[in-house]
């Protein structure tokens, strides 16, 4: 689908919460890797369903029930064709990126992962992709094992990886876009690597996920997770895919209702998929506030929205390499939306208190990536993350504060 | 610079962040508490000379912001020739002041530190030496900003 360049005026005016003073300055809102704000259209489909369709899902006969259901299944369809998935059996609804990375941990792994066993991990990772993990080697006796990255720079050190894919390894688990450095991980070639071996993969698609173009069968792997409320989706919804022919061999995690084909006091026998997943109730507004946010993002253009966040984000760190004393992380050249910096001298808390008096709304820590804030010898970084709702006069007073915070601290 | 800021940040806390004093490990220390607030990276430790319930020298070491580092500076060289009891009791206003903006005259220098009231994620940053410093004088330990209220493990 071609899409024509947008008009990123009118579609930041489809952002409510864009529109105000923020102690007295007009909002910046460069926090979008945490959670992005949310168009009218996304807030709308929830009041409607609430004020109109609200029943639950599945189990009812009478018509509020049909209509939240075919609401809720129409949201799953929604979001295979997003991501290209061959069917909706492998479209799994979560709370976000974190539940479905322990839902693989808990149930793919508990099953196949035995003591000696390898999991394969790199060192840019989220928490939320490396505890899962741990907890599961301590509860296996398997081992962990670490993809190096290069410096600063944080690129995976990928001549490295035909040494470190040994027979152990029994799961690849990787970030498609570091939140903390913003590298643009190589996730097909890395996915078709592991697969020739046999190796089990999975993409952490928590900031890549509409944010640019992810088809799940071109990239290859057999998992892939994400949050809605990182694209303009509300929060508690997340979707896990799986690749079905592992998904089929995967034992339920949670049991309880909806997951379930027949019940007997001592046996039970389970629901096909995606429901075997689904245990309980589940956020039913969530998969339709988010498939208002799927027809959004694709409405914009998902390959304008990565050019446009790239743009931002290489005139960003431009901008700051320009000034004196501000140390940058993460590649030059392709990457994601965002940049993680530190100034000489200032510590990323102040860098973000000053900011917000600004007006500017950034993040400062460790990103919930504390063995890279290690490796790179910082306790933390100061971090400006965009999406297409930002604008290039949004970064110049960007770099205006930030030149206002070396200035108090006179470095 | 907003009012708000120049309050925040007063010319003694940027002063002493910017060159903190006692930042050194004692060598003869009899006391030591480790502080860290991990959801910002904050890592300091507080050495203590006691000769009996009196602090007889203090200082620290470690990384942090400017608010975090001023205070660790001030307090070192507050804390010295006070009682245990004396050390405590300092805190307890400390963290009334950090928390309301209210500052009577016997807290000096460290009245600097009103302003972190207006700033409510940053309290953890001001108070967190003191946490360590209050640990030390009662044996010692680690403490953390993790959760509402720290406490000594």
């Amino acid at each position: 689908m071609i899409h024509p360049t947008p008009d990123w005026s009118a579609i930041r005016k489809d952002f409510p919460i864009l529109d105000q003073q923020v102690h007295g300055h007009p909002l910046v809102y460069f926090d979008n890797a945490a959670t992005s704000q949310k168009p009218s259209a996304v807030i709308d489909a929830l009041v409607r369903y609430y004020e109109r369709d609200n029943a639950n899902v599945h189990r009812g006969i009478h018509e509020l029930s049909n209509r939240s259901t075919n609401a809720f299944e129409a949201a799953r369809e929604r979001t295979r064709k997003f991501f290209n998935a061959r069917s909706t059996e492998e479209i799994i609804f979560t709370r976000g990126t974190t539940e479905g990375i322990n839902l693989i941990a808990n149930a793919w792994g508990g099953k196949f992962i035995k003591a000696g066993d390898v999991i394969l991990l790199t060192e840019m990772e989220h928490h939320s992709n490396i505890v899962p993990w741990q907890m599961l080697a301590e509860r296996t006796g398997a081992k962990l094992r670490y993809v190096p990255i290069t410096g600063d720079k944080g690129l995976l050190d990928l001549d490295k990886l035909d040494s470190l894919l040994t027979p152990e390894v029994k799961l690849f688990a990787m970030v498609h876009i570091s939140n903390a450095l913003g590298t643009l991980n190589p996730v097909a070639d890395l996915c078709a690597r592991a697969r020739r071996l046999g190796i089990t993969t999975l993409v952490d698609g928590a900031q890549s996920a509409g944010h640019m173009m992810v088809d799940v069968q071109a990239i290859g792997c057999d998992f892939y997770a994400f949050s809605g409320h990182k694209i303009c989706g509300p929060t508690g919804i997340g979707v896990l895919y799986g690749r079905k022919e592992v998904l089929e061999q995967t034992p339920p995690w949670h049991g309880g209702g909806e997951m379930i084909s027949t019940v007997d006091y001592f046996k039970s026998t389970w629901n096909t998929l995606p429901h075997k997943f689904e245990a309980g109730t589940p956020d039913i507004s969530g998969p339709i506030g988010l498939h208002a946010a799927l027809d959004y993002l694709d409405a914009v253009g998902r390959e304008n929205i990565f050019r446009h966040d790239l743009e931002l984000a290489t005139y960003a760190y431009q901008r700051l390499s320009e000034l004196r004393g501000v140390r940058l992380f993460g590649p030059k050249g392709e990457r994601g939306g965002l940049v993680s910096f530190l100034l000489d001298d200032v510590h990323a808390h102040d860098v973000v208190t000053i900011a917000d008096r600004y007006g500017v709304a950034l993040r400062g820590g460790h990103h919930c990536t504390q063995p890279l804030m290690k490796k790179l010898g910082v306790p933390s970084t100061a971090r400006a993350s965009f999406y297409f709702y930002n604008t290039k006069a949004e970064v110049d007073r960007f770099i205006e504060v930030v030149k206002e915070i070396q200035k108090f601290f006179g470095v | 610079m907003n009012d708000d800021l120049n309050d925040l940040y007063q010319e003694v806390i940027l002063e002493h962040a910017k060159s903190p004093r006692n930042f050194k490990v004692l060598p003869d220390a009899n006391r030591v508490a480790h502080g860290t607030n991990p959801l910002c990276g904050d890592n300091y430790t507080v050495y203590l000379v006691m000769d009996g319930d009196v602090v007889r020298d203090a200082s620290f070491q470690g990384s942090g912001c400017a608010i975090s580092k001023a205070s660790a500076s001030l307090l070192t060289g507050t804390i010295k020739g006070k009682t245990r009891a004396e050390v405590e009791a300092l805190f307890g206003k400390v963290h009334d002041m950090v928390t309301t903006g209210h500052a009577d005259d016997s807290m000096g220098k460290l009245a600097a530190f009103a302003g972190v009231h207006k700033f409510p994620a940053r309290v953890k940053c001001a108070i967190l030496s003191w946490h360590a410093a209050k640990a030390a004088v009662a044996g010692g330990g680690t403490v953390s900003t993790e959760g509402n209220v720290p406490k000594a493990e």
